[in-house]
């Protein structure tokens, strides 16, 4: 029994790097209060405020949390509406 | 003389702290060292069982600071080794009974006298662990490898580091090679990379310790158990020994065979 369990255990990641993965998410939060909702929150009143001046593409907008050794950063990527008159490429 | 605090804590409780800290006196009491451990959980206090010397205690931390008796009354003598002492806590008192600067105005008054002041601080992050933290030169941190108290962990290193209080150094205490060779436990190098401090060693699972605190012998009495030795390896790191860390690496083929066959876990 022991040795299937070894090749039923391939399936899924081991239970030690599941607590991992979930930890770095739970101290990124923890560190900085950045929490997935707030991260939602920045994104559509980035995207309100930035639609007022410029047309840009809603649903590509992505704002993630990028931590790094010393300093963190809040990316924004934020896509224009491709106008027609633009260089194209 | 000026002796040097440090402060054991953790964040979460039952992680180790205790243990530790009366490991950690012993060893270093062991190598020449005139140590005093002293403990800063007021109201459940366990450092004086783990020692085995519950039942000298005369007076405690908060007499003293109360002023009913001198410092020296206070200590007791650990009778296995002669430059060992413990600072009990008050037992049927809470936290409040003693401020950051009582512990303050106490320990500059035993770095006169010893070598090491350990501190065994409460769990939590609040004024019992503030209490703990006050007069440290330097803090260990105790931890597991498991999720609580890893994020435990950090959120008190977040609060040290904000306070600029250091050298910071981490024990893994409870570590079961096993289930880290199985993936089911997470190894010594995800913690240090999660907490991003720096380690001052590695503590396995193992039986003697809850042996020893039944007999009130700590493990580092003696040198028979994995617990025991990597205890002394931490004392010696503390004195400034450099002690090379086990290997802390994947398991090679021969150790996944030996695996299979069911043979046991070496040293850490
Ligand atoms: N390395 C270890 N192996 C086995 N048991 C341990 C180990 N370290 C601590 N323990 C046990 O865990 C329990 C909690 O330890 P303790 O030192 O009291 O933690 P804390 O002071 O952080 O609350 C105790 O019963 C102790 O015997
Ligand atoms: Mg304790």
């Amino acid at each position: 029994m022991k040795f299937l369990d070894r090749f039923r255990r391939r399936r899924e990641p081991p239970s030690g790097e599941v607590a991992r993965e979930r930890l770095r998410l739970v101290l990124t939060y923890d560190r900085t209060s950045i929490s997935p909702a707030l991260l939602e929150t920045l994104k559509d009143e980035i995207i309100s405020v930035i639609s007022r001046h410029v047309p840009i593409d809603p649903e590509r907008v992505e704002v993630t949390f990028k931590e790094g050794a010393r300093e963190h950063q809040l990316v924004a990527h934020i896509p224009l509406r491709p106008t027609g008159r633009g260089r194209r490429r | 003389m000026a002796g040097k605090v440090i402060t054991i804590t953790s964040g979460k409780g039952g992680v180790g702290k205790t243990t530790a800290t009366a490991n950690l006196a012993v060893a270093l009491a062991m190598r020449e060292q005139r140590v005093v451990a002293i403990d800063a959980d007021i109201g459940l206090r366990n450092l004086d069982v783990m020692m085995g010397l519950e039942n000298r205690i005369v007076y405690d931390l908060v007499d003293v600071v109360e002023g009913r008796c001198r410092l020296r009354q206070a200590l007791v003598r650990d009778k296995r080794l002669p430059e060992l002492f413990l600072l009990p806590a008050a037992q049927t008192r809470d936290k409040t009974a003693v401020s950051p600067e009582d512990m303050v105005r106490v320990c500059d008054e035993l770095r006169q006298s010893f070598d090491y002041l350990i501190i065994d601080s409460p769990a939590g992050i609040e004024q019992g662990f503030r209490n703990a933290v006050a007069p440290a030169d330097e803090v260990i941190i105790v931890t597991n490898p498991e999720i609580a108290a890893v994020r435990d962990a950090d959120r008190v290193i977040g609060l040290l580091e904000a306070e600029e209080k250091g050298p910071i150094r981490l024990i893994i205490n409870r570590l079961k090679p096993e289930m880290v060779r199985r993936g089911d436990m997470l190894t010594s190098e995800d913690v240090l990379e999660l907490l991003a401090i720096e380690l001052i060693g590695i503590v396995p699972e193992d039986e003697t310790v809850i042996t020893a605190a039944n007999t009130g012998r700590p493990v580092a009495l003696s040198d028979d158990s994995l617990a025991g030795r990597a205890f002394h390896n931490i004392a010696r790191r503390l004195l400034g020994e450099e002690v090379p860390f086990a290997p802390l690496r994947e398991p090679g083929l021969l150790e996944r065979l030996r695996d299979w066959f069911g043979r046991k876990e070496g040293e850490p």
